[in-house]
């Protein structure tokens, strides 16, 4: 093969869609057939490692060429941002590419429209009561709808207390991307688990999905050096809405103001920042 | 797309801390946020930033005739837009009421104040006069759009230079920049609007409020002003009712912004002005923060070449017999020269042959290394083609010298390019 750069790919990849976890299975082209045969040498994961940390774009390509799967390790999970067409795999977003052993690969993009999917839990204010059903806005691109039954003791007597412009902290049991997405607030037991309506005062803002993941993440830096300023209260949704509420209303904007400033600082700065501000306030 | 609707909750704390006297970016009551103007690197192009809120504004010229009623004096037409670029809730193509709104203050700021000087635009009486257009476009909205394409509208027309006429009996010349410098507009004053929102039936008022603020308020007060003090528009809206004292202190607040939005207008028109004299770099571009992207660098392709000429010539000596009768090019008219005047599309005929190549290829089935190079030799045999075609061109249009050499694959008329293809594609799958 002196024409072009071998790399292996293998045919059978696993593609993550967020939370939930599907098999695409691989298409059995003419050309993927003809492909089955060549045996070569270099291997695939070095095409992605070369890359990890580095910024994508969209339409960048990974290109390989397909060998038949004889080990699961060989397996490539593909997350957020990356796509397969074929024998290559197609960046879809621009950020960072991430790595996470063994084999699961994401970009780390800062987006702003939120895109459903199932199992997220999210913020949502209520738009419309009609009928069985509220209508919520969740940031996508159409409203979800939320039964009044999916609350935890409701029942057909027993309504839920939910006012036009409530906020809702709810998870998704539909979406897709050709149906109206559907929340519940109640997990698969029936209790609330968290989720319900909230948020009495407090102020509501917008960041960033990037700076909510980063919120959201375990052990999250932001979040700790945050909770040595002042006690707070914080919900965090997937839609990038984040509600805070603290004693007074000046010391609820400055944990907002704090948060969105947070989206594109170091460390370093971020922790001087936290530091004056404490020493301020206290 | 609709608007994200506004929370009870954001409701009730935005009311509650403007109560408190509290504003969600830290702002006082008076306080105007950060005011950034930047020039393009044409004349009478601008953007004005006022917080998130971002403004283009863009002044054009051209001349036509003017109204009957006022045959001597040059047109001015406004016009600004909401694209759905600035926020989901607004539609491409529909009028909103917000647009009508904006659209008629921003008329009233510019137009009936009376700050350009329309009877200099004149060219020929009742025949030919200047038609100033400014264009303001909202790129994002963060509340308060009318201030900022206020300011970004007269920064474009201060920074607008039209080009100079010369008048010849009837006759009407418009000078390029080359010829003769361009003139700037005569503007007897700027006018800049300062809006007030007004909260509590108007117990509380904020200057420049921003998007969430404006969702909440009671009442807009819109005050455009010239740095004379010299009230140019006024209007409120929301339906609250106003004491005189409050439209007074309104007034007079006003008349601090407008003196402190002029001076900065004036600082950034001299700024640009001194930077263009001196040659330095200006710009859209150049006033944006440069950061480097790095995106996926491909490695450079190892490619064989080792034998490609004996390959290239072997093909080219199997390629068939030269025919002898070469037409001259025609040449309709001196410098005109045609390409591929009568000769067959040969693009369908490749597509056919590459067809049947890939079905020869299947056939062989294996993945072998052999077929891939036979495959690849006859990609090479199509590049000929291709190639040649392309000679064919560079002879009519030059009547050349230097393609000698493939002069003789040049065909006569449309049969004979079929034959010759066809004479190739026979060999072609002799070869195989």
């Amino acid at each position: 093969m002196p024409w072009k750069n071998a790399h292996v790919f293998s045919p059978s990849t696993f593609y993550v869609d967020r939370v939930c976890y599907t098999k695409i299975l691989p298409q059995e082209t003419p050309g993927n057939c003809i492909m089955r045969g060549i045996v070569t040498t270099l291997d695939m994961f070095e095409c992605f490692k070369d890359k990890v940390g580095e910024v994508l774009l969209p339409g960048d390509v990974f290109s390989f060429e397909l060998v038949p799967l004889d080990n699961k390790a060989d397996k490539v999970i593909c997350g957020p941002g990356l796509r397969r067409n074929g024998d290559e795999v197609l960046v879809c977003k621009s950020g960072i590419l991430r790595h996470k052993p063994p084999n699961l690969y994401w970009i780390d993009s800062i987006q702003k429209r939120y895109v459903p999917a199932k199992g997220e839990s999210v913020i949502g204010i209520v738009t419309v009561k009609s009928g069985d059903v509220f209508k919520v806005d969740v940031g996508g691109s159409e409203q979800a709808s939320l039964s009044y039954l999916a609350f935890e003791g409701a029942t057909k007597r027993n309504r839920p207390n939910v006012q036009v412009g409530d906020l809702v902290y709810a998870q998704f049991t539909i979406a897709n991307k050709d149906m109206e997405p559907e929340l519940v607030c109640i997990d698969s037991c029936g209790r609330a688990n968290g989720m319900g309506v909230f948020g009495a005062d407090g102020l509501l803002f917008k960041v960033s999905l990037g700076l909510v993941r980063r919120l959201l993440a375990p052990q999250s830096d932001i979040v700790k050096d945050l909770e040595k300023t002042f006690p707070f209260e914080m919900v965090v949704g997937m839609n990038g809405r984040v509600w805070v509420r603290a004693r007074t209303a000046q010391q609820t904007l400055i944990v907002a103001n704090l948060l969105e400033s947070c989206e594109n600082m170091t460390t370093q700065q971020r922790q001087a920042l936290f530091r004056r501000v404490a020493d301020r306030v206290t | 797309m609709r608007e994200t609707p506004l929370s009870n909750c954001e409701r009730q704390f935005l009311l509650k801390a403007i109560e408190e006297k509290k504003r969600l970016d830290g702002r006082q009551t008076y306080d105007y946020r950060n005011i950034k103007i930047t020039f393009g690197t044409d004349y009478g192009c601008c953007v004005v930033d006022v917080g998130k809120t971002r403004v283009l504004a863009q002044v054009s010229c051209e001349l036509v005739a003017p109204k009957d009623n006022r045959p001597t004096e040059g047109i001015m037409f406004i016009n600004l837009e909401l694209s759905p670029m600035a926020s989901p809730a607004f539609e491409s193509g529909r009028q909103s009421e917000l647009h009508v709104t904006l659209n008629r203050l921003l008329e009233r700021c510019l137009r009936n104040s009376k700050c350009l000087d329309t009877e200099s635009l004149c060219v020929v009486s009742g025949e030919k006069v200047w038609k100033i257009r400014i264009d303001v476009h909202v790129l994002n909205h963060d509340g308060n759009i009318m201030d900022a394409a206020s300011i970004a509208a007269i920064t474009a027309l201060c920074h607008f230079r039209r080009p100079d006429v010369g008048i010849q009996g009837e006759e009407v010349t418009i000078y390029t920049p080359e010829e003769r410098d361009l003139i700037p507009l005569s503007i007897y004053h700027m006018p800049v609007s300062v809006s007030f929102s007004f909260f509590q039936q108007g117990t509380f008022l904020l200057v420049d409020p921003c998007e969430r603020e404006e969702r909440v308020m009671d009442g807009l007060l819109v005050i455009a002003m010239n740095k004379h003090r010299e009230i140019c528009s006024i209007q409120s809206s929301g339906g609250i009712m106003l004491l005189k004292e409050q439209v007074l202190r309104c007034n007079k607040i006003a008349s601090v912004k407008v003196c402190e939005i002029t001076e900065l207008i004036n600082k950034a028109l001299e700024n640009d002005r001194k930077v263009k004299k001196e040659g330095g770099k200006f710009g859209f571009a150049e006033s944006m923060a440069k950061e480097r992207i790095t995106a996926l660098k491909s490695e450079i392709a190892p490619v064989e070449m080792i034998d490609i000429e004996e390959k290239a010539e072997d093909i080219i000596c199997r390629t068939g017999a030269p025919c002898d009768t070469v037409p001259s090019p025609v040449v309709r008219a001196p410098g005109t020269g045609q390409v591929g005047e009568g000769l067959q599309n040969a693009w369908g005929l490749d597509e056919v042959e590459e067809e049947e190549e890939e079905e020869d290829d299947i056939e062989q089935g294996g993945p072998e290394k052999q077929p891939e190079s036979e495959t690849i030799t006859s990609k090479k045999g199509d590049v000929v083609v291709i190639s040649d075609s392309e000679e064919e061109e560079v002879v009519i249009l030059h009547q050349g010298v230097e393609v000698k050499d493939f002069r003789e694959e040049m065909s006569s008329g449309q049969k004979q390019a079929t034959s010759a293809s066809k004479k190739k594609k026979k060999k072609r799958k002799l070869a195989h």
